[in-house]
């Protein structure tokens, strides 16, 4: 047989075999089940869940009970007991909190003068709601105030609605761009994580190799660059094994879990706010018509180009971190080297958050989908929202160019590096040994 | 090309090798003949350069200029699979089964899988280790573990074995087991090259040495050419003599004479007495017989140590 492919054969059974992998493999989608459930159970007790908030109204606008109880909050009115009162009662009661509106000469100043006392600090939510009702009626008294008619107000109000359409004419909508950006900055993310995660068990194999005095028996067989590249497939064949298993196994988790707990598990990707028309349009089913828009995306290339992205990310990643385990001793020894393998990741996935919601297509975006050691996230946070096919091959064969390269570097490094023993690193000595 | 196409005698050369770590220069102009068959020492120091020759040698490492001829014809890739190494710094992969490491490393020698079970069965069973097939090599003590190298070391039958400081970490028996399986392996047609500072096992198993000191060969050669080349003329004497400090006034008048310190029965006058160049073995036997009984008389032949210390020394 051929000895690459022993050296991978190798690898790959000492990787899956290992009691941590095949854990982690196992209970990683359990756990991400159980997240998932939790926040879904979390979300619809908090959504049941309505606070009660006392008030005291001094300037007489929500007299005639006008404080109505909304979604989250009921109200109790406590203006007849008086302010000092009320806080007594509101403090020794479970209630969330006291507003208070105050006696002002005009609706200004009543607006600025709005308290609102409580035992612990109102979440946000809260108090923007809150903002929100008495901001609505007091607008209205000004209305009434100015002589607006309120009912010609409403008659003219309009509601916007862009439709979103690509020149071939496929309908689009804004939720389901929310659902691209979750595609894209999961996918890019997940590469991340698994870069980071993979990367570091080629190191840490190739100082186990080390430390065992192995290595020089192992390369007296074959040559280093074998060993260093068996090392690397073996380990995304364990990888890719991991998502697979991981796929099949969330997949039924989710299907028995929606079963077994009745929950409408869809109903939590969605975030944005959907138009009225549009909730008939998917009156059977919001779950369903994200289906039906994920299933619109081209799947099967997002798919084949994350794989590609993850593969050649991985290669460059992988090998930097290979000639990294090769130059030290002992893990600890590899931290003074960790940042700059970090950085370029870290500084991937901010610019894909912070760039790619806003402008997928934008210069930024653009330029760091490019970038060798940044477009395996970039670019696959860019992807769902359709990236001409030329830019993709470029930035792949930019990527395929620099693993090259990269890996000839770190192959020099990992021939001198598996040698040396009881040296401390640093740059300057492996800058030395590439001219070895 | 010049190289001789019949049947060389020597399974391995190295021309003029030179290695260079940067500014460090670990081989300067090292040339070495390895004679077939035969057991070849590679002494010197720490550091003189003899694992970076090794290295070379297994082509883990390049060298800079020279060259080094494998039977006769520009050593190969594909020649490591003629080629058994034991390095110094040795290890197994410690969570790895002895049967299935054994299997890996053999077929990373170019066997193939059966051949491979077929001679790692016929070695476990000489060394009676049969049983550890399924153990985890870390649980294997030292020399356990030491044998397994061993076994994978020649495993596939190579036409060199090269091994250094291969008794390290033995107990007296199982070098002495070792020791025995090289010399069979020697027997059977193996090339072996030996680096050790153990001069004992120098002494007794090697035919040529070459020995380095501060990255240059020093001394290259027959081991019984060197010893000649590195004796004094000098013969330890025991005499038995009343009067012992009037002999040796009376030597000393004669000779380059110093105590000598070896074992014997009788409270006998002890020296090494060193010859003029013209001068014989039979002169000195003839004046002592005149002078005393001699009851122990022997040519002082410089051990492997002597000699190892002296040229290097003199290199210094």
């Amino acid at each position: 047989m051929n000895k690459l492919l022993l050296i991978i054969r190798r690898e790959f059974i000492a990787k899956v075999r290992n009691k941590t992998f095949i854990i982690m493999t196992l209970l990683s989608p359990l756990l991400m089940i159980g997240m998932i459930v939790l926040v879904a159970l979390l979300t619809k007790s908090s959504i049941e869940k309505k606070s009660t908030i006392a008030y005291v109204d001094e300037s007489g606008f929500f007299l005639d009970n006008e404080l109505k109880a909304s979604n989250t909050i009921n109200f109790e009115n406590l203006t007849s007991v008086g302010l000092d009162q009320a806080k007594i009662i509101v403090s020794e009661s479970t209630q969330e909190g006291l507003l208070f509106i105050p006696n002002k000469e005009n609706i200004n100043e009543v607006a600025k003068n709005v308290q609102f006392y409580s035992n612990d600090s109102p979440g946000m939510v809260t108090i923007s709601e809150l903002e929100s009702i008495i901001e609505k009626k007091l607008q209205n008294e000004k209305m009434i105030q100015l002589n607006i008619d309120l009912q010609m107000l409403e008659k003219s109000s309009v509601n916007v609605d862009i439709n979103l359409l690509n020149f071939s004419g496929e309908k689009s909508s804004k939720l389901i761009n929310g659902v691209k950006i979750g595609l894209g900055m999961g996918a890019g993310y997940m590469i991340m994580i698994f870069i980071i995660v993979y990367g570091a068990m080629v190191m840490r194999s190739v100082i186990e190799e080390k430390t065992s005095r192995i290595i020089e028996v192992i390369i007296s067989s074959v040559r280093p660059f074998q060993l260093m590249l068996g090392k690397i497939f073996g380990m995304a064949a364990a990888g890719l094994t991991q998502f697979f298993i991981w796929g099949i196994l969330l997949f039924i988790g989710l299907i028995i879990s929606s079963f077994v707990f009745g929950l409408d598990l869809s109903g939590n990707l969605n975030t944005t706010q959907i138009p009225a028309e549009q909730m008939e349009v998917l009156s059977q089913s919001k779950g369903q018509f994200i289906l039906l828009e994920i299933f619109n995306l081209p799947l099967f290339s997002m798919f084949v180009l994350f794989i590609m992205y993850f593969l050649f990310g991985y290669l460059l990643y992988s090998s930097i971190y290979a000639s990294i385990g090769a130059a030290v001793d002992n893990e600890t020894d590899s931290q003074q080297f960790m940042l700059p393998v970090l950085m370029p990741l870290m500084i991937a996935v901010y610019v894909g958050f912070a760039t790619v919601i806003n402008d997928p297509h934008g210069n930024i975006a653009t330029i760091f989908s490019m970038i060798p050691f940044t477009s395996p996230i970039v670019m696959l946070m860019r992807i769902p929202f359709g990236v001409p096919w030329w830019e993709i091959l470029i930035s792949l064969l930019i990527l395929f160019i620099t693993f090259l390269g990269v890996v000839w570097i770190a192959a020099k490094i990992y021939r001198v590096g598996i040698l040396m023993y009881g040296k401390k690193v640093n740059y300057k000595e492996i800058y030395k040994w590439l001219k070895y | 090309m010049y190289f001789i196409k019949f049947p060389m005698k020597n399974l391995l050369e190295a021309e003029n090798v030179v290695k260079n770590f940067g500014k460090f220069k670990a081989l300067d102009k090292v040339s070495m003949q390895v004679p077939k068959e035969s057991i070849f020492g590679l002494l010197g120091p720490n550091g003189a350069g003899k694992t970076t020759l090794l290295r070379i040698i297994n082509q883990i490492t390049l060298p800079d200029e020279g060259v080094v001829l494998f039977d006769g014809k520009m050593l190969q890739p594909d020649d490591v699979q003629y080629i058994g190494y034991l390095p110094e710094e040795r290890g197994l992969y410690k969570r790895m089964k002895v049967g299935e490491q054994a299997m890996y490393l053999a077929q990373l020698k170019g066997l193939s899988k059966v051949d491979a079970k077929k001679r790692i069965d016929y070695w476990f069973d000489r060394f009676e280790i049969g049983a550890w097939w399924n153990k985890k090599v870390e649980e294997l003590s030292k020399g356990m573990a030491q044998k397994l190298q061993f076994i994978i070391t020649v495993l596939h039958e190579p036409k060199l074995l090269i091994f250094d400081e291969p008794f390290s970490g033995f107990d007296p028996i199982n070098a002495n087991l070792i020791k025995d399986e090289i010399l069979n392996l020697k027997e059977k047609g193996s090339t072996i090259i030996f680096s050790t500072h153990r001069m004992e096992s120098v002494e007794e198993l090697c035919e040529h040495i070459v020995l380095l000191n501060k990255a240059s060969k020093v001394l290259e050669g027959k081991l019984v050419d060197i010893k000649k080349q590195f004796k004094t003329n000098t013969y330890e004497v025991g005499l038995s003599i009343p009067n012992k400090n009037k002999l040796l006034k009376d030597l000393k008048a004669r000779f380059v004479v110093t105590p000598a310190n070896f074992k014997s029965l009788e409270d006998d006058l002890k020296l090494n007495i060193k010859l003029q160049s013209k001068e014989s073995s039979t002169d000195l036997i003839k004046y002592l017989n005149t002078k005393a009984d001699i009851n122990h008389y022997v040519e002082v032949i410089p051990s492997v140590n002597d000699i190892f210390i002296q040229a290097v020394n003199q290199n210094e």
